[in-house]
């Protein structure tokens, strides 16, 4: 087996598009003048900033430019949502969010406890969803934001948001949904959707690190996070990032332009999941079709994930895993154990976040590489039968 | 977190690993529940340990500590082994982050352990010798 350099960490962060990048030079060489003066290049890095923003108004299905704000990302985005929201309420208090937000979210909410806001986290099943039953069953006169994600970031499942975002405006709360996984990846409609608020980031889909945007439905009002200079039409002071903002929108339409990838990218994900559950004992996470196109995650008893992660480092491939050791605490991450899965299993958690621009023999490589790391690791292993190929207990 | 380039070879390239069949020390500390458990294999013979082998199931710094813990015992007698702590294994490997160095305490556990189990089959209370050992319990994260 030749050695292969495979990038499998494309939830984590992907390589920047050569036509984003492209795109992003004139405007810190030529065009960098600060979009707030007067004179003719800073008018034109304005006109730039406005033009990426009717491209990321269209790429979402925004009614208008003007629903678009930009940010410095995802996790920014997940804070204004959350924290803005609350900010405005005087009577409400309650915030409702799933057990499997990434933390952006989760912190978030629940630091505003100390300023007496109750927050509740729905259960997922052993798939990863949340059941309209249970956001109807959660719903309080005082909800006034629910916030769920539209894919997860480890087990890749994809939440029925329309249904979900319909049982928040009955009872009167805003909703706004995580996309930062799913934006650029699957077709994101935010009309379609009926959600007030979406968070996005620009390097999940090959644009630039530190930056991402927020979709703010017309007439959702929300408290400023960062006051200052009256950027973004008053609501998001900062000098505006403007190669950063062309460079993510490029990468964006690149991204959405056409979606007759997805077929040849589910295949892929298939044969490498199911190329991964031959090795005994292990099990899928996440839904088995309701997924991201590009994740594909799985547990594996009797190794831990970080072993496997460093093994498949020293193939060239390059992957993540929810276990405890590479979280930096003594539990494996929320995800797994909010699926049902107990300590020891979700320890053995291996996530592949595969890109456009992997092949078939990439996957077969990932397959056969995977196999020869956990048989290692299995032999070396203190509650693994070797001999019959089983966990000895 | 980065692991330094001792620790990346003792993951790669584990010394000693294995079981030794007719052992006359054993001890297995750690639980699955917390992502680690280490199992020592010693062989004992006139007080010098002449053969030592490990399992470990665990992240990589699990399994480097192991390694080099094993290294540093090997051909040395009881009573020096007795002395090995988990600072000498994380000095051995060029260090471990610092969310990693429960990993070295186990490794010395391990080995605490197995010795443990060496005196009891000799019918010698351990517990004044070696101390108490927590064996397959939940151990605590040190940081």
């Amino acid at each position: 087996m030749d050695k292969r350099i495979i990038y499998a960490d494309n939830a984590a962060t992907t390589k920047i598009s050569e036509k984003a990048l492209a795109a992003m030079l004139p405007w810190y060489t030529e065009n960098f003048g600060n979009p707030s003066s007067i004179y003719g290049r800073a008018r034109t890095a304005r006109r730039g900033i406005e033009a990426a923003r009717e491209t990321v108004a269209k790429a979402l299905g925004a009614a208008k430019p003007n629903e678009i704000y930009f940010t410095s990302g995802g996790t920014e985005s997940d804070d204004w949502a959350i924290k803005g929201a609350a900010a405005l309420q005087t009577t409400k208090k309650h915030i409702v969010i799933s057990g499997i937000e990434h933390h952006a979210i989760s912190e978030t909410a629940h630091s505003l406890e100390r300023f007496g806001f109750e927050v509740t986290e729905l259960p997922v099943d052993s798939c990863g969803l949340v059941s309209v039953e249970s956001l109807e069953k959660a719903m309080r006169p005082d909800t006034f934001l629910v916030s769920i994600m539209l894919a997860n970031n480890e087990i890749g499942t994809i939440q029925p948001i329309k249904e979900l975002c319909a049982v928040a405006k009955a009872h009167g709360a805003l909703f706004h949904t995580d996309a930062v996984q799913a934006v650029g990846h699957i077709p994101v409609n935010v009309q379609e959707l009926g959600v007030d608020m979406l968070s996005l980031s620009s390097h999940k889909f090959h644009g630039p690190q530190g930056v991402g945007a927020m979709y703010i439905r017309s007439g959702v009002r929300i408290a400023n996070l960062i006051d200052g200079g009256g950027q973004e039409r008053r609501r998001r002071s900062g000098t505006e990032n403007v190669a950063a903002i062309v460079g993510m929108a490029t990468a964006l339409e690149e991204q959405t332009a056409d979606w007759s990838r997805l077929p040849k990218l589910e295949a892929l994900r298939d044969r490498l999941i199911k190329g991964l559950l031959e090795i005994p004992y292990t099990q899928q996470t996440g839904h088995p079709t309701r997924r991201l196109p590009t994740n594909a995650s799985v547990v594996i008893n009797g190794i831990e994930g970080e072993g496997i992660i460093l093994g498949l480092d020293n193939c060239g491939i390059q992957a993540s895993s929810g276990s405890a050791c590479t979280s930096g605490s003594l539990d494996p991450s929320h995800v797994l154990l909010g699926i049902g899965l107990e300590h020891a299993v979700a320890h053995g958690s291996l996530r592949l976040s595969f890109g456009e621009e992997t092949t078939e023999e990439d996957i077969d490589y990932i397959i056969a590489s995977t196999k020869q790391v956990v048989e290692r690791l299995r032999s070396m292993s203190p509650v693994w039968d070797s001999v019959n190929n089983k966990p000895l207990k | 977190m980065l692991y330094s380039d001792k620790v990346m070879d003792h993951f790669t390239n584990p010394r000693n690993v294995g079981e030794i069949p007719d052992a006359n020390g054993v001890g297995m500390v750690g639980n699955a529940k917390c992502g680690d458990i280490m199992q020592m294999f010693l062989k004992i013979e006139n007080d010098v340990i002449v053969d030592v082998k490990f399992k470990t199931f665990g992240c990589g710094a699990a399994i480097a500590t192991s390694s080099m813990a094993t290294e540093l015992i090997k051909g040395v007698t009881v009573e020096e082994a007795l002395k090995l702590t988990n600072a000498a294994v994380m000095e051995a490997l060029d260090g471990l982050p610092p969310v990693k160095v429960h990993c070295s305490v186990l490794a010395e556990q391990a080995i605490r352990a197995a010795l443990s189990d060496y005196y009891r089959r000799q019918g010698i209370d351990p517990v004044p010798i070696v101390g108490e050992i927590k064996e397959e319990e939940e151990h605590e994260m040190e940081e």
